[in-house]
């Protein structure tokens, strides 16, 4: 339990501050804004409570949102992600029995399921963010291949970010 | 009543997170207008500080383009000394100056969001208070809407409330500069009187209107003005003369006769009514 809680922890403050201090700040080809950070809530337990999984992602939101200054943003679109966790796990996994603390990381369901698992999650979240950061649809299309590019952005970013560290958590 | 709590009960998960995505709409609501986020953003010495110790690495990288920069800036400002004026009159003029600059850094700055913030390394220690004037070396920046001890926050002309009072160089005429054009070099020039024809380069400068900026701080020049026919006022495209994306000196603008200015309209308002 305690190797759990630390492990989430410790990827908690690594993942903000990638995210704060350099993801935040990055501009691919002039708009694009990889967003790693949902990456921790994706890794929660399988198994996690459901209201304690929107009460983490709410903080977890809360936090980015202090630090850009966008009170409120990220915590919608976190929680978001949160309600549709439980749904989406039940659905691509259905035949895959997850331990107490087994996370649904790429080494449990495969690469292929994360990616799915990911893509589905992280669309929610940058659908969320870019419209409700807009708050129009005058420019529709033009959010929506925002969302769509940042989306494809994030998921590959958090692959990585999974590949570099893969060894270390073999050994946990 | 024990019926509606058992229900809530067996829905908690529903029920946590409407309240939730309630609450941070409720917070969100408060960002989409001026005055909004002017009293709530999240300006704080501890952000702050996260911002400036990972700035203080980052900065080595731009030194050179910086310098150059400071150069170009110092020449100019040499430009306008006593001694480089010839000097016929003899009469000592003493003039009250009017405007205070406070030179200022980026420690983190978006602009790729619909609303861009600014953050930078003084605060109310330093006399900031929130709605001054911020510029560039090369022209307007944008207003302070946040204050702690040691950092500000900055709205920058990158964000949907941002209007500012401007004036066509070459013609005096008043228009008004908004961001909707998505692209962080780009900004729009609206109210733009119907026999006024714009060329491309035409200056867009402050038109000294509002009690923030000084008069004739370059905003930008123009690239393109669509006419269309059947309105009084066009609009127009103009290209920010300030390169918000590398940016990285800035200077706070302290309107020295604020006070004064602000009571007489306050007395004006007050005897019209």
């Amino acid at each position: 339990m305690s190797n759990s809680l630390v492990k989430n922890i410790l990827r908690f403050i690594i993942l903000m501050a990638i995210q704060v201090l350099v993801l935040n700040s990055m501009n691919l080809s002039g708009y694009l804004n990889p967003y790693i950070y949902v990456l921790f809530i994706l890794m929660l337990p399988a198994k996690i409570n459901r209201s304690l999984l929107l009460i983490i992602a709410f903080a977890t939101g809360l936090v980015i949102d202090y630090f850009g200054n966008t009170l409120g943003l990220n915590a919608a679109a976190c929680l978001v992600v949160a309600f549709l966790r439980p749904g989406t796990i039940n659905l691509l996994f259905r035949n895959y029995e997850f331990g107490v603390n087994e996370e649904p990381g790429p080494y449990s369901i495969g690469f292929g399921g994360f990616i799915r698992y990911a893509t589905i999650l992280v669309f929610a979240h940058q659908l969320v963010i870019f419209y409700l950061e807009v708050l129009s649809i005058s420019n529709f299309f033009y959010t929506l291949s925002k969302v769509l590019l940042s989306t494809i952005l994030s998921v590959i970013v958090m692959l990585i970010a999974l590949l570099l560290t893969s060894k270390r958590k073999k050994n946990i | 009543m024990r019926n509606l709590f058992a229900l809530l009960w067996k829905n908690q998960f529903l029920v946590l997170f409407l309240l939730l995505l309630g609450v941070s709409l409720f917070l969100l609501s408060r960002s989409y207008s001026y005055h909004g986020s002017l009293a709530y953003n999240t300006t704080s010495d501890l952000s702050g500080g996260a911002f400036s110790t990972y700035s203080n690495i980052t900065d080595y990288l731009s030194l050179k383009a910086e310098n150059d920069l400071l150069a170009e800036e110092n020449a100019t400002l040499r430009n306008v000394l006593l001694s480089s004026f010839l000097q016929t009159d003899t009469q000592y003029v003493y003039r009250d100056s009017l405007y205070r600059y406070i030179p200022t850094k980026i420690v983190s700055n978006t602009v790729t969001k619909r609303n861009n913030f600014i953050l930078v390394n003084k605060g109310a220690k330093h006399g900031i208070e929130k709605e001054m004037g911020v510029i560039s070396p090369r022209g307007i920046v944008g207003v302070v809407v946040g204050v702690s001890d040691n950092y500000s926050t900055i709205m920058s002309m990158l964000h949907q409330n941002m209007r500012i009072s401007a004036r066509i160089k070459n013609s005096g005429q008043l228009v008004n500069v908004i961001w909707d054009e998505l692209d962080y070099l780009y900004g729009t020039v609206i109210d733009i009187p119907s026999h006024i024809q714009l060329k491309i380069g035409d200056s867009i400068i402050t038109s000294g209107n509002s009690l923030i900026f000084p008069e004739g701080i370059m905003i930008g020049e123009i690239q393109s003005h669509q006419i269309d026919g059947n309105k009084n006022l066009s609009k127009a495209t103009l290209r920010y003369n300030t390169d918000f994306n590398s940016v990285r000196h800035l200077y706070i603008i302290e309107n020295l006769m604020k006070t004064e200015q602000d009571s007489l309209i306050n007395k004006l308002s007050t005897s019209n009514e």
